[in-house]
């Protein structure tokens, strides 16, 4: 039983790894370790600037917009939807490892290629995402001067509302803080590369199962491996989509 | 013994690979729970937009609901490590050189944040705007030492 040797075995007194795992595995754990810093100081570097400025754009403001909904305001209703894409592919994954355990090639190639559905999707919604908020004009009082401009690393239209001024039906502001963009786009920026990189890593496993490779190894651990990637970018969006969307 | 004990070795013992029922019961329960946080999270962000609707609204309150939903995101994570990697299934020493590194997070988040605060509490003095202040030139108390003219 596994639990019994556990705890009957001496794990430092040499002879074996201490912990009773495959080299690639844990070199994957590590892997996924030092990137949780590295995520971790781009959120932190997010916060603390949030944290020094007087104004920050309320997100329920900015992101508010469903495709083909028009104009509707439908705060967080997009991002729930990609967050619940990432998790239900997160759910595939498992799938697909349990799969591998069991040594049923059918079955992991049906479950991979469902998560690879599942990453293509959430990089669809992001590139939605992205090109609203780059290409989606909004009065902005600049020197004097109303100017529609869109969200990039060098602009943001969010700022305060100037009071009773509006400009076409909407609403005129202030610019907002510039961080603003940079942050969004280049932390949303670095997971969905993260998503884009599992996607390609899961459509090589999933080439690697049809080819029989695993079978002839005779275990499918590269599939394990692949899988604690693919979560671990679903553990990051779960902060991402904290960060951002609702605090 | 499972087929596939004998590729590595770094394995001492496999766990045996569980059974589908009990592991799809495992599976549905963890993504029920997910999507519940999430829903409940959801719930509680549109309670905030709502508060920010109204012009008084307690900044307090605000920031125990945002507590609270932190809290729930880090239950999501315990959940993703913990039933989706199997990190709960290994053995304690590999746990430990995971978990216990990350716990320089709990410093990293409250110096930096602090730090921010204290930035814009700068930011809201005249400081950087005002005049650099004339250089007081202080005589030397015992500018007539003996021997020195």
């Amino acid at each position: 039983m596994a639990t019994a040797a556990t705890a009957d075995t001496k794990w430092w007194g040499g002879g074996r790894s201490p912990f009773n795992v495959e080299y690639g595995k844990l070199m994957m754990w590590y892997f996924l370790m030092s990137d949780a810093f590295t995520f971790g100081a781009f959120l932190i570097s997010y916060g603390t600037i949030r944290f020094s400025q007087n104004y920050w754009p309320d997100p329920n403001h900015v992101f508010n917009a469903f495709p083909f909904a028009g104009h509707a305001n439908l705060p967080l209703a997009f991002v729930s939807l990609m967050t619940f894409i990432l998790i239900i592919s997160s759910v595939t994954m498992v799938l697909a490892v349990h799969a591998g355990h069991h040594m049923d090639k059918k079955a992991v190639i049906k479950w991979m290629a469902w998560t690879i559905v599942g990453g293509i999707a959430f990089l669809g919604c992001q590139a939605w995402e992205w090109t609203h908020l780059i290409t989606g004009h909004h009065p902005v009082l600049i020197d004097g001067v109303v100017s529609e401009i869109g969200t990039t690393v060098s602009r943001n239209p969010w700022g305060p509302e100037v009071p009773g001024m509006m400009h076409d039906g909407m609403a005129v502001s202030k610019t907002g803080p510039v961080a603003f963009g940079g942050y969004f786009f280049g932390i949303t920026g670095f997971h969905g590369f993260h998503v884009l990189s599992g996607v390609v890593i899961n459509i090589i496993m999933l080439i690697m199962t049809i080819n029989g490779v695993f079978d002839r190894k005779g275990h499918y651990q590269m599939i394990e491996k692949a899988g604690l990637y693919w979560h671990f970018v679903d553990l990051v969006w779960v902060f991402v989509f904290l960060c951002f969307y609702l605090l | 013994m499972h087929q596939s004990n004998t590729h590595s070795p770094e394995v001492t013992f496999h766990h045996e690979p569980a059974p589908a029922g009990a592991f799809m019961k495992k599976v549905l329960r963890t993504t029920v729970i997910l999507s519940v946080i999430t829903l409940i999270e959801l719930a509680l962000g549109f309670v905030i937009y709502f508060m920010h609707k109204n012009p008084d609204h307690s900044t307090a309150l605000i920031l125990f609901i945002k507590g609270v939903i932190v809290i729930l995101s880090l239950a999501k994570a315990f959940y993703i490590v913990g039933v989706f990697m199997h990190l709960g299934d290994e053995v304690r020493n590999l746990i430990m050189t995971i978990v216990v590194p990350l716990l320089l997070f709990v410093w990293f988040i409250a110096a930096f944040l602090w730090d921010g605060n204290a930035w814009k509490n700068l930011r809201n003095t005249d400081a950087g705007h005002r005049p650099y202040p004339e250089k007081q030139i202080v005589a030397p108390k015992d500018a007539k030492k003996p021997g020195i003219e």
